[in-house]
């Protein structure tokens, strides 16, 4: 699975040119870790509310860019908080490095 | 791909700052003013201190989220009429029905298609025109109640009986100090003096229904019902009296034409409804009581009271309203004498 669909990225960077790709690229990577600093707080806290809330903006924003994977470890996540079942394992961690490598990769596609 | 319609004032709700950017930037590049709120509680301050012609809003917030926002707008008489495009993820999709069962105009799935964002956003902002437009309209004769209630029935044509305050009021005479009359001067008059009544009227719930020449109906109680449609009536007939002396004060100032107006009043079941085609409606009320209060403000003249009313508007009338007995009178076409009262203007 690439990191992020390629035709969604162009899609969304057609929409509105250059000046805007990058503004949203950068309001992806200033948001990114501080939402996953609350759902890590969330964990703490055993607030099921938060955690879902923060998974489900992160879902949406790695949607709006094509970053599929991240997307779905996302909604796993979302659907779990949902549930109220914060029993998740090691699914913050991988969801976490799914996020930096996706990062990495829209820094590059910046225009 | 610019679009070619009139650009609107919209609100872009939601907690997160890409898709706030996302929908923004996308119709701010369609002509749009676009504001931004990062939940519901900032969205209410902004929709009630500034005036929107859309909002789109996300249902996920915390503070305060879509639902709650949603719901203060539709019970708030200032906020009810703007329209509220609801953005959601698909897997919200049961959400999204119940906001759109609440009274959301549309929705849009996030991440947002911009042809779709352009289409819905266009779409409510014309249909918001035009109920605009209409509301306008009605709001020449009518309260703003009255109007939103006719735009929300949809003017369904059908009649119903309802129990309603009718009053009919016609200038008796006009007062020239020259010999000539200006028909100039006469269609002025009559447009300031219109402008007048109709103010009366409406600032007493009244809606105004017809006219031709320099008279007019109007009706109290319906198309909304009220309980308390005779005094409204009577308190807007005695508005109007002391308006009509006030613009004779300045008429004569300028020396120009003085008029003298006659109001009857009669209350009970009128038959109420929309009457035309679906092109061209007006509400109308018939029966008794309407021919009733007919006859009573053509005897205004005769009797030389400017109010005259009837038995059943005179009953429960608060006792600051000062009204006199002016005895029974057999009406042209009615088989039994009517109980009829003068109000004493203050």
């Amino acid at each position: 699975m690439p990191l992020i669909d390629k035709s969604t990225f162009e899609e969304l960077k057609q929409m509105s040119g250059a000046d805007f790709i990058n503004e949203l690229i950068d309001a992806f990577l200033d948001d990114g870790p501080h939402m996953l600093t609350q759902m890590e707080t969330a964990l703490i806290n055993k607030d099921g509310v938060s955690f879902r809330r923060n998974a489900h903006s992160l879902k949406s924003n790695a949607n709006t860019f094509g970053a599929t994977e991240l997307g779905a470890l996302a909604k796993e996540l979302e659907l779990m908080g949902r549930e109220n079942n914060l029993e998740i394992g090691d699914r913050l961690e991988v969801l976490k490095g799914s996020f930096e490598k996706v990062a990495e990769e829209l820094k590059g596609m910046r225009s | 791909m610019k679009s070619t319609r009139e650009p609107g004032h919209l609100l872009v709700v939601d907690d997160n700052q890409v898709n706030r950017i996302l929908l923004a930037r996308g119709l701010e590049g369609d002509g749009h003013k676009v504001e931004t709120a990062e939940n519901g509680k900032q969205a209410l301050e902004k929709l009630r201190s500034e005036s929107f012609d859309l909002v789109l809003l996300d249902i996920e917030m915390p503070e305060m989220d879509g639902y709650e926002v949603l719901e203060t707008c539709l019970q708030d008489a200032e906020l009810r009429e703007i329209p509220i495009i609801m953005t959601s993820s698909l897997d919200e999709i049961n959400s999204v029905v119940k906001c759109v069962e609440l009274g959301a105009e549309d929705y849009l799935n996030k991440p947002v298609n911009p042809i779709l964002l352009r289409a819905r956003v266009n779409a409510s902002l014309e249909k918001k025109r035009l109920r605009d437009e209409q509301r306008k309209l009605f709001r020449t004769f009518a309260t703003k109640e009255v109007a939103d209630e006719l735009i929300r029935s949809g003017f369904s044509l059908g009649g119903k009986y309802v129990h309603a305050s009718v009053m009919f009021a016609d200038i008796r005479s006009y007062t020239t100090f020259t010999e000539k009359e200006d028909p100039v001067e006469i269609i002025d008059l009559l447009n300031n003096y219109f402008a007048l009544m109709f103010d009366a009227i409406v600032s007493y719930h009244g809606t105004i229904n017809q006219m031709a020449g320099d008279g007019f109906m109007a009706i109290f109680g319906a198309p909304i019902h009220r309980e308390d449609h005779r005094e409204q009536s009577v308190r807007a007939a005695l508005e109007m009296i002391k308006l009509v002396k006030g613009f004779n004060i300045q008429q004569a100032a300028q020396n120009k034409v003085q008029i003298k107006i006659g109001i009857g009043i009669a209350s009970g079941r009128v038959i109420a409804g929309y009457t035309g085609s679906q092109h061209r409606a007006t509400y109308t009320c018939v029966g008794d009581t309407v021919n009733l209060a007919s006859r009573i403000e053509s005897h205004t003249k005769v009797a030389d009271h400017p109010i005259l009313i009837d038995q059943y508007t005179r009953e429960n009338l608060p006792t600051d309203i000062e009204v006199e007995a002016l005895g029974p009178i057999l009406f042209k076409g009615k088989q039994q004498a009517i109980n009829t009262f003068v109000v004493k203007p203050k």
